[in-house]
């Protein structure tokens, strides 16, 4: 790992020469994992041409417990404790978290929505003759409000995070700005998911 | 921090993003059944306008990372249209066809422009002053 310098906040308005912080090198988007990624979609792909119950649950149910549980996590357990983190370590933290978010956070997200729409046709859930079909509206309107919220506000400051802290002098207030957004959104999320808990546990015991 | 003042791209996108989820929320509420457009067009009519306009917006502000903007809008630009891309098959492959087709395939392209849009204007709003160019 190559370690790039970066500079300390400004506590003079313009310091001369500002004390430089280490961060480690990083892809943005890590090659390596692209393979795991694609192995998913592989077989969530099979999953879904063969129309089995047991793939089409298994993929819905543990990229959901997935998704649930790093909202919830990140949201409301690490995000206080990164607020109280120093600069430097809550960089260093960011550098290495964020390039991984973006190749899990689609990768449950597809799983969990491509299989849980397959398996509600599977079952009839979707269908408005359903019983349960005013929970899986609900469902759509909760995960219609995390869409909304992930594709405006998170993905971009995950986005323009990992750009920044590319560059070689990257701006540490600009980070903790953009961080800042990211962790507000990924607690709303997190509140979202609880939502997300009840409907599906309801339509699991129903 | 102090910011500064850029049109509301990223309000305008996340509007315009909530209304097409709103207007697939209400189609897919109804299936199988036969279900009436009027409502489902009229959230794609609003939702392309605040697009077009966004990008009105966007285009007149001067001093801007363009270059920026460009080089992650045209990579996201790519993995959206992807995304889109297989999203229109499954609408395909699960005989959704006519009126509901067509409002789904705008929607789609709606989203495919958007979201890329918004990671390109967040990541230059942040850039340095040496990346800025006067449009």
């Amino acid at each position: 790992m190559v370690d790039t310098a970066i500079s300390a906040p400004a506590v003079h308005p313009e310091p001369a020469h500002p004390a430089p912080l280490e961060r480690p090198d990083f892809e943005i988007v890590p090659r390596r994992g692209l393979v795991l990624v694609g192995v998913a979609a592989v077989l969530l792909i099979v999953a879904i041409a063969s129309n089995k119950l047991w793939p089409l649950t298994f993929f819905h149910v543990a990229g959901g417990a997935a998704w649930t549980i790093i909202d919830l996590f990140l949201g409301l357990v690490l995000g206080p404790i990164i607020g109280r983190m120093s600069i430097p370590a809550r960089v260093e933290f960011t550098t290495r978290l964020m390039p991984k978010m973006v190749l899990i956070m689609p990768t449950v997200v597809t799983a969990t929505l491509a299989a849980g729409w397959q398996l509600g046709l599977k079952t009839g859930n979707v269908f408005s003759s359903s019983p349960n079909h005013g929970w899986v509206v609900a469902s759509y309107i909760v995960v219609g409000v995390m869409a909304v919220l992930a594709l405006g506000l998170l993905e971009p400051a995950n986005i323009a995070v990992l750009i920044e802290l590319k560059k070689p002098r990257p701006r540490p207030e600009v980070i903790e700005h953009l961080m800042k957004r990211f962790i507000y959104c990924a607690g709303v999320l997190g509140l979202m998911q609880v939502a997300t808990l009840v409907i599906m546990t309801k339509l699991a015991s129903s | 921090m102090t910011e500064r003042q850029l049109p509301p791209v990223t309000e305008l996108g996340m509007a315009s993003l909530a209304l097409i989820v709103i207007g697939g929320i209400y189609l897919s509420a109804h299936l199988p059944r036969h279900v009436p457009l009027g409502p489902a067009i009229g959230l794609l009519a609003a939702s392309v306008l605040l697009l077009v306009g966004n990008m009105l917006a966007l285009s007149r502000v001067r001093d801007f990372a363009w270059d920026r903007f460009f080089e992650v809008g045209k990579w996201s630009l790519l993995a959206y249209t992807a995304i889109a891309g297989m999203i229109e098959y499954a609408f395909l492959r699960d005989h959704i066809r006519g009126g509901a087709l067509v409002v789904l395939t705008l929607s789609l392209v709606v989203f495919a422009v958007h979201v890329p849009m918004l990671v390109g204007f967040t990541v230059a709003r942040y850039a340095g002053a040496d990346d800025r160019v006067a449009a």
